[in-house]
């Protein structure tokens, strides 16, 4: 009878992530995989069916247009290049900031680290919108940055600094260090600070014992952190929109004009489901590697 | 300027004082110790002797007075720069390093070559017999093995002074004995130096040479475990090695190799023959070790009229501990005193019974009597 209800209760805590990710994952995947292999038409819904009724009986009718599509036109190559570009290297310096943020907030006094995480969090109690505008207002030629500058006299003319890679680069790390740095403090937390004192006693000096010790011992984190920065930043938005170049796109900006400008759902869905495979493929060793991270700590 | 003293001070603290704060976690600690011995730290929860062991690593540094090892001060030398190892409580093996990652780190540190830090893991661990577990991962190992390996790691870059904090405290009692045994044969063949620290008195008794007994940040007693067990310098001291029974009284008669001591607590005079001191009037504390207690159903002979060193009580709890027992009995004035009695008869015949009437004696050296 216990036993019973223990697996009732058990399949019902397994079973609404589940359901969740069948409605709102699997179920919009599939629409949208389903729609890649249709061709654009003048009508509601502005796509071909992938059935059609044939002397009564159903045929199935795919097309490889919309993939086709995307390899004769360069503009989508280099926008999925671009795009893993400005994340691996938003990611690299989210790490560079974020490793030493996370290590120091580890390390600090334990009614010290609260606060200092919770300050860490706080830019998420304003709008991201919001926040990304107020960029803007730094940024531009007549922003906050090049004023300071001019007035001080370090320059004479304004910088162009908005609508560049490096608004976007500032505009990411801004955004996205805090996914860097919780999941590497949550890892660099748990370290042993006696494995650190044994590797003094055995003669290494405080680097060589980061190096050896620590840094190895936080691989899990660093790439949960990386993870949670490169796998949004591929597909980011509104950074690039309101930051950056006009004359290089990234791929999310690009999926939203074929839908929304161009109205090509097709081509905007195998825009979608390209970049989904191209964020599966690191997912999945994300998570082999966690599981012999696993292994490990067993 | 090497005279005789520091030469054979292998170790020397002095005036050595740790402050955290408002509160002192060792407090003034002069301390010698020689080349080869076995020195054990032994104390409570809170007594300092962490404290010392981490400020002899390099892990601390003292508030006040100096370290010399060697005849070198260490107050400015860090931890990766001291002739020292040490083997940490939890063994603090690198638990993403194999076996002979973790012990060939330190050689590693040092610079050796590849072939020459592969030969040396291998020879040491080979000594603590672990020498086919190499390729392990920490995680892969038990208590015990993990035990091994960390004294390897310690012992593998050859210190002069190995520092051992509660070195078998994560052990099992079978496998405590044996280590214990293994760990002063490694020793004798290393010649290296230990300091050890313990709470456990059994594993200080049979691991050091001599003891030093700490208390509250300072060092209450110095001397080799028979010492400091039968000669205990002060109340905490005896009571915190081995248990005791202790009754407050008053010297009464002083002679010239012996104390007269009325007990109102225990009912009877002690007449204490050995290590005594106290002049005539002064409170003094009598300890008595349970197994230096006989128990007899008849009044035991001698110094039967004055009623010197002889009680009567009645027995309240017997634990049969298999080699030996324990007797609980309470004296008339309502105190239990401790007995141990070996079981040196299979099957007595007639064995002491709960509730039973005895006479409980003992011989004048047995008594200690303590002033502080």
């Amino acid at each position: 009878m216990l036993r019973l209800t223990r697996g009732a209760g058990r399949r019902m805590v397994a079973g609404i992530p589940l359901l969740w990710l069948l409605l709102l994952f699997l179920v919009p995947f599939i629409i949208v995989f389903r729609i890649s292999f249709s061709e654009v038409r003048l009508a509601i819904p502005p796509y071909t069916p992938l059935f059609a009724w044939h002397h009564g009986t159903p045929q199935l009718q795919l097309h490889w247009s919309a993939y086709s599509f995307l390899f004769t036109d360069p503009l989508y190559v280099s926008s999925y290049l671009y795009s893993l570009k400005v994340a691996a290297v938003s990611t690299l310096f989210c790490l560079a900031l974020g490793y030493p943020m996370a290590y120091a907030i580890a390390r600090a006094e334990a009614s010290w680290r609260s606060l200092l995480l919770m300050l860490i969090v706080l830019p998420f109690w304003t709008s991201f919108l919001l926040r990304v505008y107020a960029w803007i207002g730094l940024l531009k030629n007549n922003g906050v940055i090049n004023n300071v500058l001019l007035y001080l006299g370090v320059i004479h003319h304004p910088l162009a600094l908005l609508q560049t890679d490096f608004a976007v680069y500032i505009g990411i790390v801004y955004s996205y260090l805090p996914f860097m740095i919780l999941p590497l403090y949550a890892n660099l937390e748990k370290h042993d600070a006696t494995l650190l004192e044994a590797a003094a006693d055995l003669g290494a000096r405080p680097w060589r014992a980061f190096l050896a010790i620590t840094l190895p011992q936080s691989f899990a984190g660093i790439v949960a952190g990386s993870l949670l920065v490169f796998i949004p930043a591929v597909g980011e938005y509104v950074i690039p929109t309101l930051l950056g170049r006009t004359d290089q796109l990234m791929i999310g900006r690009v999926l939203s004009d074929e839908f929304f400008e161009n109205r090509d759902w097709p081509v905007a869905s195998a825009v979608a489901i390209l970049v989904l495979l191209l964020l599966v493929v690191p997912i999945m060793l994300f998570q082999r590697l966690e599981r012999r991270e696993l292994e490990v700590v067993k | 300027m090497h005279n005789a003293a520091s030469a054979s001070a292998y170790v020397r603290l002095s005036n050595v004082t740790k402050k955290f704060g408002d509160f002192t976690a060792v407090d003034a600690v002069s301390l010698d110790i020689s080349r080869g011995e076995i020195f054990c730290l032994l104390g409570g929860s809170g007594s300092g002797k962490t404290t010392l062991l981490r400020m002899l690593a390099g892990f601390e540094r003292p508030s006040a007075g100096q370290i010399l090892i060697d005849g070198v001060d260490m107050s400015a030398v860090p931890p990766y720069e001291r002739p020292v190892n040490m083997m940490f409580q939890s063994y603090a093996l690198f638990p993403h390093m194999s076996v002979d990652k973790n012990v060939g780190f330190g050689l590693e540190q040092e610079g050796l070559s590849r072939a020459d830090i592969r030969r040396q893991v291998g020879e040491m661990l080979d000594i603590v017999r672990m020498g086919d577990y190499g390729a392990r991962k920490p995680h892969q190992l038990s208590g015990g093995q993990r035990q091994r390996v960390a004294l390897a790691r310690a012992l593998v870059k050859r210190p002069k002074l190995l520092l051992l904090d509660e070195p078998l405290a994560a052990l099992d009692k079978k496998l405590r004995e044996h280590t214990q045994f293994e760990l002063l044969n490694i020793q004798q063949r290393l010649g290296v130096t230990f300091i050890v620290v313990t709470h456990d008195q059994e594993e200080a008794m049979t691991l050091g040479q001599r003891l030093g007994v700490m208390d509250r940040g300072r060092i209450v007693q110095v001397g080799t475990p028979a010492d400091i067990y039968e000669s205990p310098a002060t109340r905490f001291v005896a009571d915190f090695i081995g248990s005791v029974n202790m009754f407050e009284g008053r010297v009464s008669e002083q002679g010239a190799d012996f104390v007269h001591i009325e007990c109102s607590e225990l009912g009877c005079a002690v007449r204490a023959e050995r290590g005594v001191r106290g002049v005539r009037g002064t409170t003094v504390w009598t300890a008595i070790r349970p197994e230096k207690i006989s128990i007899s159903r008849e009044h035991p002979p001698g110094g039967a009229d004055g009623g010197e060193n002889a009680v009567r009580g009645t027995v309240r709890e017997i634990a049969y501990m298999g080699d030996m027992s324990i007797y609980l009995v309470q004296i008339p004035s309502g105190k239990m005193l401790r007995v141990t009695l070996p079981n040196i008869r299979r099957g007595d015949e007639r064995p002491l019974a709960r509730e039973e009437s005895v006479w409980l004696s003992w011989h004048g050296s047995s008594p200690v009597v303590l002033s502080e």
